[in-house]
């Protein structure tokens, strides 16, 4: 490092012909390249967690979609859009997703919307946090050790068993497509309950007493004001958990006995059992694609019918 | 035949579990009036404004509307509509939607063509022609206030109720839409029922001011009345601005009474309540009864402190030796009023008949006010 010179350089860079005020300029420039400085410093580790995590598999994986499944396994590089022409083989298991993530996203919302309005509207306020506790509480122990413990209780020693001890015989819960509805209910609904109680609660009471003095009945008024105006939590519910239920095949395996497969099966079997890793690339592309399109319309159609400027999914 | 009172209270209170938010209240609003509920925060206005809206029931008492009792009635079937204190107009909604809103909901179903027929009488009516595909959130305060005015006066409600309708607004606008609710109010013809915590514009807009405190009405009476002949020493410091001067009964002969002020001065005033010798009594006087002159005549003498000059007149307070400060306005034109300067011994002279005696309340603060709260509250 040359000491005496670094000291002098800026000075000598600027030479003077400055005109006066431009010292403040001056500074006010360093100020703002310290500013700028720190805003970089304090992005950073979200920016590599984002590129180590997110951005690098997810380039990763687009170019094993467009190579070759290795002769004994993994991935070849090539240029071929073969595996994309490939995705009819996967079709059933697409359209099982399919139907299974809106199915089970509107399961869900169901059931959370009546529990969000009552925790946001009507429950007593020093019961509230309790209350959301009680929703959020469950989320802590892991999804697996919950989905196991349905599978004992829709079990052959679990209700049914009850119900055959007083006289009911041979009901079956498990393995069936209830009893994946309902492991997808009970899993994800905290997801759904809290974007709505959150737009509930933010929701201006005047509003509905508005609409009740201009002569709107309690349905008209939910329908017409409540409604519309917590679309925005809706429809982040909604999106949140249908995303997570395109990759969902824990669930189903487990309540649902395997029988009918679904993405997450697909991709699991391609890149851990038959190690067709650019097929399995090129079906986990497109379920990305799909999942940012629902997430787009979602987000359109809530801003359009609340009236918002703005909607924020999360 | 007498009218039917467009809003009748018999005997309402209402109670918030220990706390009394409205005492024992009986009040008539005659039909077509434009009534103005005025007083300090928490005297219970509002309430009353909402227990005729619907969104409180009365505790104990009735309320009718139009001769009916309401008790059981929800709001949306009670033939009144509100203007909220910030207008709650629906934000996913337009302009238009938001006035036909009260429109909508009527059975049987009114048809589209007749509805936004109305909404655009009604946009027209408060000078927002062509407005009606605006967003809440594109217009001014005072947009926003007509948009509220439209929406609750499309559905032809028989009472119009305005929870601090103009308190949002800046000082002109606020006088511009006081006279247009006022001209509005006399187009139209229903009952205006107006809550507010500003006496002027209460005393501007209304045909009749409900002064009320700790829950119950003080003084039911016309603007003028209230302002000249207040019933107690609260309606006479809360309206209008006022110099209360304590002193002791010296002397009574039928509506008057003789004053002996702390400086040894005796006056002449008006009681409206019986009174006794040697109570302690305020005497209100209101700044325009008082006159200044130059020092030499009878009244009470006293030096300039303050001018405070105000375009059209000017107060000035003056500092009485043993009263204190009192407050007198001078019409800025006759020019009567410029001829003192700060530091300038004067003499104050009133008219006969503007002094006020009222009964002191109990223990003898230094703050009027103050006591006479909590008078009233106990």
């Amino acid at each position: 490092m040359s000491g005496p010179d670094h000291k002098s350089d800026p000075g000598n860079a600027t030479g003077g012909q400055l005109p006066a005020g431009s010292e403040a300029a001056f500074s006010m420039r360093g100020t703002l390249l310290r500013k700028n400085l720190m805003t970089a410093l304090l992005l950073a580790p979200a920016t590599l967690w984002l590129v180590v995590f997110l951005v690098l598999p997810f380039v990763a994986i687009a170019i094993f979609s467009v190579g070759e499944r290795a002769p004994e396994g993994g991935y070849q590089a090539a240029f071929t859009l073969a595996q994309y022409a490939n995705l009819p083989a996967r079709a059933t298991a697409f359209w099982n997703t399919m139907v299974l993530a809106p199915v089970g996203a509107f399961a869900c919302l169901l059931v959370a919307y009546p529990v969000a309005y009552y925790l946001a509207l009507r429950a007593p306020e020093r019961w509230r946090l309790i209350l959301l506790a009680l929703v959020v509480i469950p989320f802590w122990t892991s999804l697996l050790m919950r989905t196991y413990a349905w599978m004992y209780v829709l079990g052959g020693r679990g209700i049914p068993a009850l119900l055959a001890y007083v006289g009911i015989e041979d009901v079956r819960l498990i393995n069936t497509p209830g009893a994946v509805l309902l492991g997808i209910v009970y899993g994800y609904l905290p997801l759904m309950i809290l974007p709505i109680y959150v737009s509930l609660e933010r929701l201006d009471r005047r509003l509905l007493e508005a609409s009740a003095d201009l002569g709107a009945t309690p349905l008209s008024t939910f329908f017409g004001v409540t409604l519309r105006l917590s679309l925005p939590g809706v429809m982040t519910g909604f999106s949140l958990v249908m995303i997570l239920l395109l990759g969902e095949y824990l669930i189903p395996t487990l309540l649902g006995g395997g029988k009918v497969f679904f993405i997450g099966n697909a991709l699991v079997d391609l890149f851990l059992q038959s190690r067709n890793w650019p097929f399995g690339s090129a079906i986990a592309i497109t379920l990305v694609l799909v999942s940012v399109v629902v997430l787009i319309a979602a987000n359109r159609i809530s801003a359009r019918l609340s009236g918002a400027r703005r909607v924020d999914l999360i | 035949m007498t009218a039917v009172p467009d809003i009748e209270f018999r005997a309402v209170t209402k109670r918030y579990g220990a706390v009394t938010a409205v005492s024992g209240i009986d009040l008539a609003i005659p039909p077509a009036a434009f009534v103005a509920l005025l007083g300090p925060s928490g005297c219970g206005k509002t309430t009353c404004l909402r227990m005729i809206g619907g969104f409180e029931q009365p505790s104990e008492g009735q309320v009718l509307i139009r001769g009916r009792d309401m008790a059981g009635t929800p709001p949306y079937r009670r033939p009144v509509n509100m203007v909220f204190q910030q207008y709650a107009l629906f934000p996913h909604l337009d302009v238009e939607e938001n006035i036909s809103y009260g429109l909508r909901q009527a059975r049987p179903r009114l048809s589209s063509r007749e509805i936004s027929l109305k909404a655009g009488e009604a946009l027209a009516m408060v000078q927002l022609a062509g407005y009606g595909r605006r967003k809440i959130h594109e217009l001014s305060g005072g947009q926003q206030q007509r948009v509220a005015l439209a929406r609750a006066l499309v559905n032809k409600p028989a009472v119009l109720l305005l929870d601090e309708p103009l308190a949002a607004l800046d000082k002109k606008l606020r006088t511009d839409m006081q006279i247009e609710l006022q001209n509005l109010q006399r187009e139209i013809g229903i009952t205006f029922v107006l809550v507010t915590h500003d006496q002027e514009e209460a005393l501007s807009m209304s045909d009749f001011v409900c002064v009320m405190n700790g829950g119950r009405v003080v003084q039911l009476g016309q603007p003028s009345e209230i302002y000249d002949e207040p019933a107690d020493l609260f309606v006479a410091d809360f309206v209008g601005k006022t110099n209360l001067l304590s002193g002791k009964v010296a002397g009574l002969s039928g509506d008057l009474v003789d004053v002996a002020l702390a400086d040894g001065t005796v006056i002449s005033a008006r009681k409206r309540v019986p009174l006794s010798r040697g109570e302690a009594v305020s005497v209100s006087l209101r700044p325009e009864s008082l006159s200044l002159s130059a020092p030499g005549g009878g009244g009470l003498k006293g030096i300039v402190r303050n001018r405070i000059f105000l375009g059209s007149t000017a107060e000035y307070a003056i500092e009485v030796q043993s009263i204190g400060s009192l407050l007198t306005k001078a019409d800025h034109m006759t020019g009567r009023g410029n001829l003192f300067k700060p530091g300038e011994p004067v003499a104050i002279g009133f008219a006969a008949g503007a002094p006020l005696a009222f009964p002191q309340p109990k223990n003898n603060g230094t703050n009027q006010r103050e006591d006479q709260h909590v008078k009233i509250l106990s």
